[in-house]
């Protein structure tokens, strides 16, 4: 039986192509092995731990680096555990920064147990109701592309929850080496180490 | 009036931060930092950033950091526990970090809540790899923000300066 929901590769092969310049932060478990699938690429920063961080860490960027698309792609579980980073976000507003979660309902990396999203919470009605500029929650590629725009646009603070089939996938591992990971961006960005 | 008490330390900590060329101010408030934020929210080159809890300062200033940016966490000694596990970040990755924070718990305190997690701050940083230092006297201020901006910008470390309570001043409680 082939499920009619998105499967979670494609839709980060199809967000992340021609993707520019654009600086993308990744959520630790699938969402980092997910982003690795599609390309590695210097201008990735994968987290492997620090749950809860990405989106601040996204923020971040954003604000330091305004000329650029910020895209931090996470999964519902690392993002339930940063739901007061909606709102420190949605104070700031920057118009380059989309935040996308990979919503499969479950924890995925812990052996598939249930997470809120998944008792029926919509973290793009949270993102909607502290300001957020966009929201969406998005359930087909038709979706995916106009979400791609919205990301390439930089014209306003998106957050998106793309749902996703919680079949699990093969893992395609990003370095852990956190050193090296931000130092090959800072590089790729023109600093000097 | 001894000369102690004749240095502004409050202004100070915005004058010191500005010169390591600080572009991004995070924080949860307290009173004791109160000065240094309102001028900070006050400065269009700085981009101040309300936390709903401290934790959420440290992957904001890494990220800053792989955009070229300095930034400072400023919070009390009760918000060094919700930061525990984040500053997993700044060891693995070696991100610069630099925290002030302001001391409740460990002189003259009037409310024993701020107690276990006052007396626990600096050990429980020194566990995570946190370096360290204290000031107690107006005249120490300056110096300890200037070392601990040093070390964290120039070497990449995780740098925290405790303002103690006796330099702060205890807490009037009025209703």
């Amino acid at each position: 039986m082939t499920s009619s929901l998105l499967q979670r590769r494609e839709v980060v092969s199809d967000l992340l192509q021609d993707r520019g310049d654009s600086l993308v932060v990744t959520g630790l478990g699938s969402p980092s092995y997910d982003v690795m699938a599609a390309g590695d690429n210097d201008l990735n920063y994968y987290l492997w731990g620090a749950m809860g961080g990405a989106a601040m860490l996204g923020l971040g960027l954003a604000k330091a680096k305004p000329d650029h698309s910020v895209l931090v792609i996470t999964g519902d579980g690392e993002m339930l555990m940063a739901m007061g980073a909606f709102a420190t976000i949605a104070v700031q507003c920057p118009k380059n920064l989309t935040l996308v979660i990979l919503d499969n309902g479950h924890y995925g990396e812990t052996g598939m147990q249930k997470s809120h999203t998944g008792h029926g919470i919509e973290l793009n009605k949270v993102a909607e109701s502290v300001g957020f500029d966009w929201t969406a929650r998005i359930d087909n590629k038709e979706g995916v592309q106009d979400l791609r725009h919205k990301m390439h646009a930089r014209g306003s603070l998106n957050c998106a929850v793309i749902v996703i089939d919680a079949a699990e996938v093969g893992r395609v591992l990003p370095s852990r080496d956190g050193v090296y990971i931000k130092n090959r961006m800072k590089l790729a960005l023109g600093q000097v180490l | 009036m001894s000369a102690n008490t004749s240095i502004d330390w409050k202004s100070q900590v915005y004058d010191v931060l500005k010169e390591y060329d600080i572009k991004h101010m995070v924080y949860v408030p307290d009173a004791g930092h109160s000065t240094a934020i309102q001028k900070f929210e006050s400065d269009d080159q700085v981009s101040s950033v309300v936390l709903t809890t401290e934790e959420e300062g440290i992957p904001y200033l890494a990220g800053a950091h792989l955009g070229g940016e300095r930034g400072v966490l400023l919070m009390q000694s009760s918000g060094v526990g919700n930061c525990i596990n984040m500053l997993s970040l700044q060891s693995n990755s070696r991100f610069p970090l630099l925290m002030l924070i302001t001391m409740r718990g460990d002189w003259a305190e009037f409310n024993q809540w701020q107690n276990p997690m006052g007396q626990a701050a600096e050990a429980a940083l020194n566990l995570m790899g946190v370096l360290t230092w204290r000031a107690d006297e107006p005249q120490q201020v300056e110096a300890l923000i200037r070392g601990a901006a040093t070390m964290a910008f120039e070497g990449d470390q995780a740098c925290a300066v405790l303002l103690g309570q006796k330099l702060i001043g205890k807490k009037d409680w009025i209703k």
